[in-house]
């Protein structure tokens, strides 16, 4: 490539087609003026959020469900510091994005000057590098780092803080391609040996359990597990990151595990005398107590961050790589095997049968029989969720087939996630519906993306289960706090239909069973952003229930 | 337990404050620190002295190699290496008391860096526990000042902390 004069902002936009940025959700303000005019006639696709929030939490739903890089832009101090939830949520999640923020000139850096934040002192600790263009002959060169250190290794977002004094300033514009970071080379094979050992365990065990999340789907190994599952015949218990990795209708899945998880996931997980956990990070709702976590297990754990081995529990076989080149190199030896598991899987499938995963089935509307509804009428849909109840119950009652349809703020929990990622996803993915199971809580969080929604005609699903409280909270409440039901009661503060309706979407509402159908189809077939309220049950809990600080087999049904 | 661990970093502005602000948030906690360009002007090596056990250290070492900026990290073993802090201590003296300071600077093999009426300035290098022998000795006198650099080390023999491996 021969270099080019051009001004920073024109660099930026260059650097973004060498990417291969085809979208960026974003909100502009003084300090990207620069950029905002270079983006005026750019051949690059920008979504005009309500609320910059919006657009970090939409830069990652497209990123999940696309598994390209997800980008947002915002300007500096108040644009920046909304960007600090979504980027924070996409950092505990390990999403790769880039988040691009204005900054007041170089020479005002410091000074207190009118919207200035210290955005990458602010971003230290939930971003997994982040830049200030300190010279503006470095902005080919960040940003060619920048989308590098985003998507490879243990993926997360990236900042890249630019003064808009080096937005106007003139470079030889060269896009650069090789990368010289000396201090990050990921590790992507796993050590031969320690697969070899991992294999021999595997063929020893005879109560084995897969314990998979969300590094099966970023390193797209579904098929690598399912082999390994089948091969070794092996129950596979899923995190909520992981939903989607593994059918959750083939017979050897369990389910999620867990505080919300299945009983028999769990009480697999406590008898197990081999955890074979490949891209999980043994999470306190996983592991409840962890001094009583599977007391009789060995471990394996396969993951591509070394921090993560260890961290939490004491592994056994720690192979660090990606899933899965691990996984092939693992299938490998333990081929064609005598296996040991057909009492163990039979005792699992007793499990199964006594303890189902259910909820009560009368004729009031409960909001499990809206997502089994949802899962039934739209089996190909990416379902986005909220934080709470309405997550869990998407979790466990919506029939997962594929990676990347199930999206969630997994590790930060972020209410108000779920219907920003959703128009993220939906872009990401115009051919597939995209619902965001959401509770009436948090879609209040967001909801000003209606307007984005409609002025942009992304036609995501919003399925509100409308039960007037923020759930999970009242449940706990109602559980560990004597009913004393403390600011959770939200009850009709909201039309939501009329809500839609303001910002020209189409609102539909349900209040008995048998609306639910018709509604749900409706909606697919309008084509348009749709708003559903599901008027549900309102004190309906999420069963069954490790309480926080219990041992995860000690899990209680509840009404 | 105490580990000296030598990480060897970008040198560029921001670094540092990567690296502490890790510890501090992690909450791991810095004893001693020392910062310092190298014999490769790009690279500057932090010297930290940290106190937990096996597994903390392990996660210490983890976490430091996650940082994008940071290209090594080594546990220095006090057994097998050489390690230096350096203070200034400024001693409040009369014409009595003179002479028998410079008599312990002297035993010390420590040097006299500045006098004045009435005080001298000291400068003490050494192991820690060199430097708190020497606080001690020189307390009875009256110590008006005192500053200390965090701890440096370094392999001793062959061995050598370099860019290449990590």
């Amino acid at each position: 490539m021969t270099k080019q004069k051009m001004p920073g902002a024109r660099a930026v936009i260059e650097s973004l087609y060498c990417e291969g940025v085809e979208v960026l959700f974003g909100y502009p303000g003084g300090q990207v003026l620069p950029l905002y005019d270079e983006l005026y006639d750019a051949n690059v696709r920008h979504i005009l959020v309500r609320h910059e929030q919006a657009a970090a939490h939409a830069a990652d739903g497209f990123a999940r469900a696309t598994g390209k890089v997800g980008v947002c832009l915002a300007t500096s101090g108040p644009g920046a510091t909304n960007l600090v939830t979504g980027i924070a949520t996409a950092y505990m999640d390990s999403v790769p994005m880039v988040a691009i923020t204005g900054q007041v000139p170089r020479s005002l850096i410091g000074n207190d000057a009118f919207q200035e934040a210290n955005i990458t002192g602010i971003t230290l600790p939930i971003t997994k590098h982040n830049y200030l263009v300190q010279d503006t002959n470095d902005i080919p060169r960040i940003f060619k780092e920048a989308f590098y250190i985003a998507r490879t290794g243990r993926p997360g977002p990236v900042l890249i803080d630019i003064p808009k004094d080096t937005q106007i300033e003139t470079i030889d514009f060269e896009y650069p391609e090789k990368i010289e970071l000396r201090g990050y080379k990921p590790t992507y094979a796993g050590n031969e040996q320690q697969v070899k050992k991992a294999a021999s365990l595997i063929l020893k065990a005879e109560k084995p359990i897969l314990y998979v999340g969300g590094g099966i789907i970023f390193s797209d190994a579904t098929e690598e597990l399912r082999d390994l599952a089948e091969g070794i015949m092996a129950p596979v218990t899923t995190t909520l990151m992981g939903m989607g990795a593994f059918p959750s209708a083939h017979p050897l899945s369990v389910g999620m595990l867990g505080m919300h998880g299945t009983r028999y996931a769990n009480y697999a997980v406590q008898e197990s005398d081999l955890i074979i956990a490949i891209g999980v990070r043994f999470d306190d709702r996983v592991t409840g107590k962890i001094s009583a976590f599977a007391p009789n297990a060995k471990i394996i754990h396969i993951d591509i961050d070394p921090a993560e081995i260890g961290k939490n529990v004491r592994v056994d076989v720690p192979i660090v790589g990606d899933a899965k080149n691990v996984l092939k190199t693992l299938l490998k030896y333990v081929k064609q095997e005598q296996l040991k598991t057909d009492a163990w899987n039979k005792k699992i499938a007793a499990w199964k049968k006594e303890f189902p995963l259910t909820y009560k089935k009368d004729n009031l509307l409960r909001p499990q029989f809206v997502v089994e509804q949802i899962s039934e009428i739209c089996p190909d849909a990416v379902v986005v969720t909220e934080v709470g109840q309405n997550q869990m119950w998407a979790a466990q009652f919506f029939n997962y087939r594929n990676p990347r349809t199930f999206i969630s703020s997994g590790g930060l929990g972020t209410m108000g996630y779920g219907f920003p990622a959703a128009m993220g996803a939906k872009v990401g993915k115009p051919e597939s519906t995209v619902i965001d199971i959401a509770g009436d809580g948090s879609f209040q969080m967001n909801s000003q993306e209606l307007a984005t929604v409609v002025q942009n005609d992304i036609p995501v699903i919003v399925a509100i289960l409308n039960n007037g409280f923020l759930g999970m909270v009242r449940q706990w409440q109602e559980l560990f706090f004597n009913r004393r039901y403390s600011q959770t009661c939200l009850e009709s503060s909201v039309d939501f239909v009329k809500l839609a309706e303001a910002y020209g979407a189409l609102g539909l509402r349900a209040t008995k069973k048998n609306d639910v159908k018709d509604v749900i189809e409706e909606a697919v077939k309008s084509g348009r952003p749709t708003v559903i309220d599901f008027v549900v049950e309102k004190e309906e809990n999420v069963s069954p229930m490790v309480p926080a600080g219990a041992a995860i087999n000690e899990i209680l049904d509840l009404e | 337990m105490k580990h000296t661990l030598a990480i060897l970093v970008e040198n560029k502005p921001g670094v540092l404050t990567r690296v502490a602000g890790l510890f501090s948030r992690r909450g791991f906690n810095i004893e001693s620190l020392a910062v310092g360009v190298t014999e490769n002007a790009d690279t500057s090596r932090i010297t930290i002295v940290v106190s937990g056990d096996d597994h903390v250290l392990e996660q210490v070492e983890k976490q430091l190699n996650k940082l994008i900026d940071v290209i090594r990290v080594s546990d220095i073993p006090p057994d097998e290496s050489v390690s230096r802090e350096l203070a200034l201590i400024k001693v409040g003296v009369d014409s009595t008391t003179r002479a028998e300071v410079m008599q312990i600077v002297d035993v010390f093999r420590a040097k006299i860096v500045d006098v004045g009426i009435k005080s001298l300035v000291v400068e003490v290098t050494g192991d820690e526990s060199k430097i708190k022998a020497m606080e001690q000795l020189l307390r009875q006198f009256g110590i008006k000042e005192m500053v200390r650099t965090g701890k440096i080390a370094m392999n001793r023999g062959a061995k050598v902390v370099q860019v290449e491996k990590k």
